[in-house]
């Protein structure tokens, strides 16, 4: 095992919010504050030397009675960014940072990147830390593409002579050639954003921090800076990443901590602690794995149908709350039929977070029950939905009874629930976007060589295969 | 490997070797001033000779023909220039310095570099521009027919002593700017009272003998003294308490200017 390079001990920062308000800002409240000062300290004296003795009088009445800095300092509230935080990072490591915004993910980054001090704890850091918190940091829209490489390089802590070599590197990077010699004023924001990363993926530090790169640029582009990244993880360096992309946070990291409300929250392999953190915002968010109607005021009865509720379930007891795309689930409707003799159709339809018909499924498929005269009672209707199908989004499930004779609708429930479906599956290959459509199944490939000797090659001789004619 | 502790209010022992291994972000910085000060405008760099030459006249005009005031029987126009050109470089180093650090915010709280490249460069940059205006003093010197005296190898001690002082002013003013913007304020009230309070427009010599220490406190009176004796000569325009004063100032000036930067530093990119 190596020696941890980065280690964290009990860190904590505190920041003082609504700061100085209530007495004016600036520079008058700091000379009044001085200004005051012997007088303060008088009055404190004269209160600890003159109180009165303990004769029916308060004892402690010249210490009520508030001075007016101390009010001003009462409107003064604490705030813990980070609060008791420890971790270790050792050589090589990939380690992800995740959590909500404001949770304290960039004071920790900036705490370790030098930025800002903490006010309690220590960090030991082995080693050379760039840090990416903001690509673009340090351009000047005033000055060409090519000033600003060599100024931001040097921002970064890139020496001239280290910038001059890899400048070829960094423009070829930046794929912005033409415009080198533009301001960067005139630049497009995805021109501006490849040549600030661009610069900042060539610095060669022992740690790197990054921050919300990937919340930027084309699809193109994202994959190529993580495959910078993973680059550079690969080369024995340890990298400190912080995003929101879980898919990148699970296929580019090894281990991750989640960071909630200034304390480390969860921390361990990255699957985990990923998946962890997603159930709890789905919880957070709103309990959309169930919905009931209970209550005579509060069902929902129409046509002699009473519907219950409308729940997703998951067989093996796996958690209903977070379901992800390789999961199959069910779509249970439980309801009562009020009014005896006559066949039921019950139809699930489900809609796209943008409201495109997906797929709309009903009891014909079930023998045993289409057809046949439904009892008054209570029952159960359960649609399976099996794994690999849907894409990753919020889908809106609707539930229509209908009477299979007259093909009359008895109840329509239009938003009776809806479900979340994640995508947290690892990929093997480095593009951590959003699929495109409704549904994502697995389907089956398949590729031949039809001409030339060369058999399957493993993916890493890709040039050899180039060379076939 | 070397291992870097942070712990709060911990003093960095590799603070002066970071500024030593930033040293090129000096020149970088200053540079992309420069490259930016006189973008669209039309006559550019000359900017920093016409903005003195005018000065120059208007001091002339109002110190040397209106007021009367003696000019030792060098040319009243090489006179002010002398007594500007350290003027006008403490000034705008003062003022580029002094909210360099807030120009600069973006920086500060996203990218660790020592501070205190920041407000320096912003000083090279105004030296740049000082030693522009410095030619238009060669220029004037041949139009007047006046050869400077030897003491001009004393010129180097006292460019030395301006930048300092610059220096040690604008550290103060920019980490005192990062929480109090009236500095904003306040600096230009400075340099505009400076230029009259300062000896700019006339000798020092001028001033009452027994205020001449007093005055002396100013610690741009010995520089600009300095500067006159370095290239008009005349042992009259020399005060040396007075000048021994200055010095002591701009040392304190200097020493309590990095004292109170590297205080606050740490705190710059929680308040900026």
């Amino acid at each position: 095992m190596t020696s941890p390079i980065i280690s964290v001990e009990h860190l904590s920062k505190r920041y003082i919010i609504g700061h100085q308000r209530a007495k004016g800002d600036g520079l008058r409240h700091a000379i009044e504050d001085t200004a005051r000062a012997p007088w303060r300290w008088f009055r404190q004296r004269l209160s600890a030397d003159f109180r009165p003795p303990a004769s029916g009088v308060h004892p402690k009445a010249a210490d009520v009675l508030p001075l007016a800095s101390d009010l001003s300092r009462a409107t003064r509230e604490e705030f813990w960014a980070l609060k008791d935080v420890s971790f270790e990072v050792k050589q090589g490591e990939v380690l992800g940072v995740i959590g909500r915004n404001g949770a304290g993910k960039s004071t920790l980054l900036k705490i370790l990147s030098r930025i800002t001090e903490p006010t309690e704890g220590r960090v030991r850091i082995k080693g050379r830390v760039a840090s990416l918190l903001e690509v673009g940091t340090g351009f000047h829209p005033e000055l060409t593409g090519r000033e600003n490489i060599f100024l931001n390089g040097a921002i970064l802590g890139m020496t001239k002579a280290e910038i001059t070599r890899d400048f070829d590197e960094i423009v070829a990077f930046s794929e912005i050639e033409k415009f080198l010699d533009t301001p960067v004023k005139r630049y497009s924001s995805g021109m501006y954003v490849r040549l600030a990363f661009a610069v900042a993926a060539h610095l060669e530090p022992d740690i790197l921090i990054v921050d919300e790169v990937l919340a930027v640029g084309d699809a193109a582009f994202q994959k190529k800076c993580l495959s910078k990244m993973g680059d550079v993880a690969r080369g024995g360096r340890t990298v400190l990443f912080v995003s929101h992309n879980m898919q990148a946070v699970n296929t580019l990291c090894n281990t991750a901590i989640l960071i909630e409300r200034g304390v480390i929250a969860d921390a361990g392999v990255s699957s985990i602690v990923v998946n962890n953190y997603l159930q709890r915002q789905t919880t957070a968010q709103s309990a959309t794995s169930q919905r009931q109607w209970n209550g005579e005021g509060d069902a929902f009865e129409a046509g002699g149908i009473w519907l219950h509720s409308v729940r997703v379930s998951v067989s093996e007891g796996a958690s209903c709350d977070f379901i992800t795309t390789t999961q199959p689930f069910n779509i249970d409707i439980e309801y009562s039929n009020l009014l005896p003799g006559r066949p039921l159709l019950v139809t699930v339809i489900l809609y796209s977070p943008d409201g495109a018909e997906v797929f709309e499924s009903d009891t014909s498929r079930d023998p045993r029950w289409h057809g046949k005269v439904c009892a008054t009672g209570r029952f159960k209707s359960s649609c399976s939905i099996f794994g690999n199908l849907l894409n990753e989004g919020q889908f809106r499930i609707r539930v229509i009874f209908h009477n299979v004779d007259t093909m009359q609708a008895l109840l329509d429930c239009n938003d009776a629930l809806v479900v979340s479906i994640h995508d947290n599956e690892e990929r093997n290959y480095s593009w951590f976007g959003h699929f495109k459509g409704f549904v994502h199944p697995k389907l089956d490939w398949n590729t031949k060589a039809l001409c030339g000797t060369a058999g399957l090659q493993s993916a890493t001789s890709k040039s050899d295969l180039k060379q076939v004619p | 490997m070397t291992e870097l502790i942070i712990e709060p209010g911990r003093t960095e022992r590799q603070y002066w070797r970071d500024l030593w291994r930033y040293r090129e972000l000096f020149y970088f910085l200053a540079w992309r001033d420069l490259l930016i000060r006189y973008k669209q405008t039309v006559v550019g760099v000359a900017w920093s000779l016409i903005r003195p030459f005018l000065t120059m006249v208007v001091l002339t005009v109002v110190f040397g023909k209106f007021g009367k005031m003696p000019s030792g029987g060098v040319p009243y126009p090489i006179l002010v220039f002398c007594g500007m050109l350290p003027w006008q470089f403490f000034s705008t180093a003062l003022s580029e310095s002094g909210s360099s650090l807030v120009n600069n915010s973006n920086l500060i709280s996203k990218v660790y570099f020592p501070r205190l490249v920041v407000p320096a460069s912003s000083v090279i940059t105004s030296f740049v521009d000082f030693v522009i205006s410095a030619s238009f003093l060669v220029v004037l010197m041949i139009w007047y027919h006046f050869a400077p005296p030897a003491n001009i190898c004393f010129l180097p001690v006292f460019v030395i002593l301006a930048f300092a002082a610059s220096l040690g002013a604008g550290l103060w003013i920019a980490a005192l700017m990062v929480e109090y913007r009236d500095f904003r304020f306040i600096v230009p009230f400075v340099v505009q009272f400076g230029l009259y309070l300062s000896p700019v427009g006339f000798y020092s010599s001028v001033v009452p003998e027994k205020w001449r220490l007093l005055y002396s406190l100013n610690p741009m009176v010995g520089v600009i003294d300095g500067f006159r004796w370095c290239l008009l000569g005349g042992e009259h325009t020399m005060y040396w308490p007075g000048c021994a004063l200055s010095l002591v100032m701009i040392v304190l000036l200097v020493v309590t200017g990095i004292w109170y930067f590297r205080k606050t530093e740490r705190t710059f990119a929680d308040v900026i």
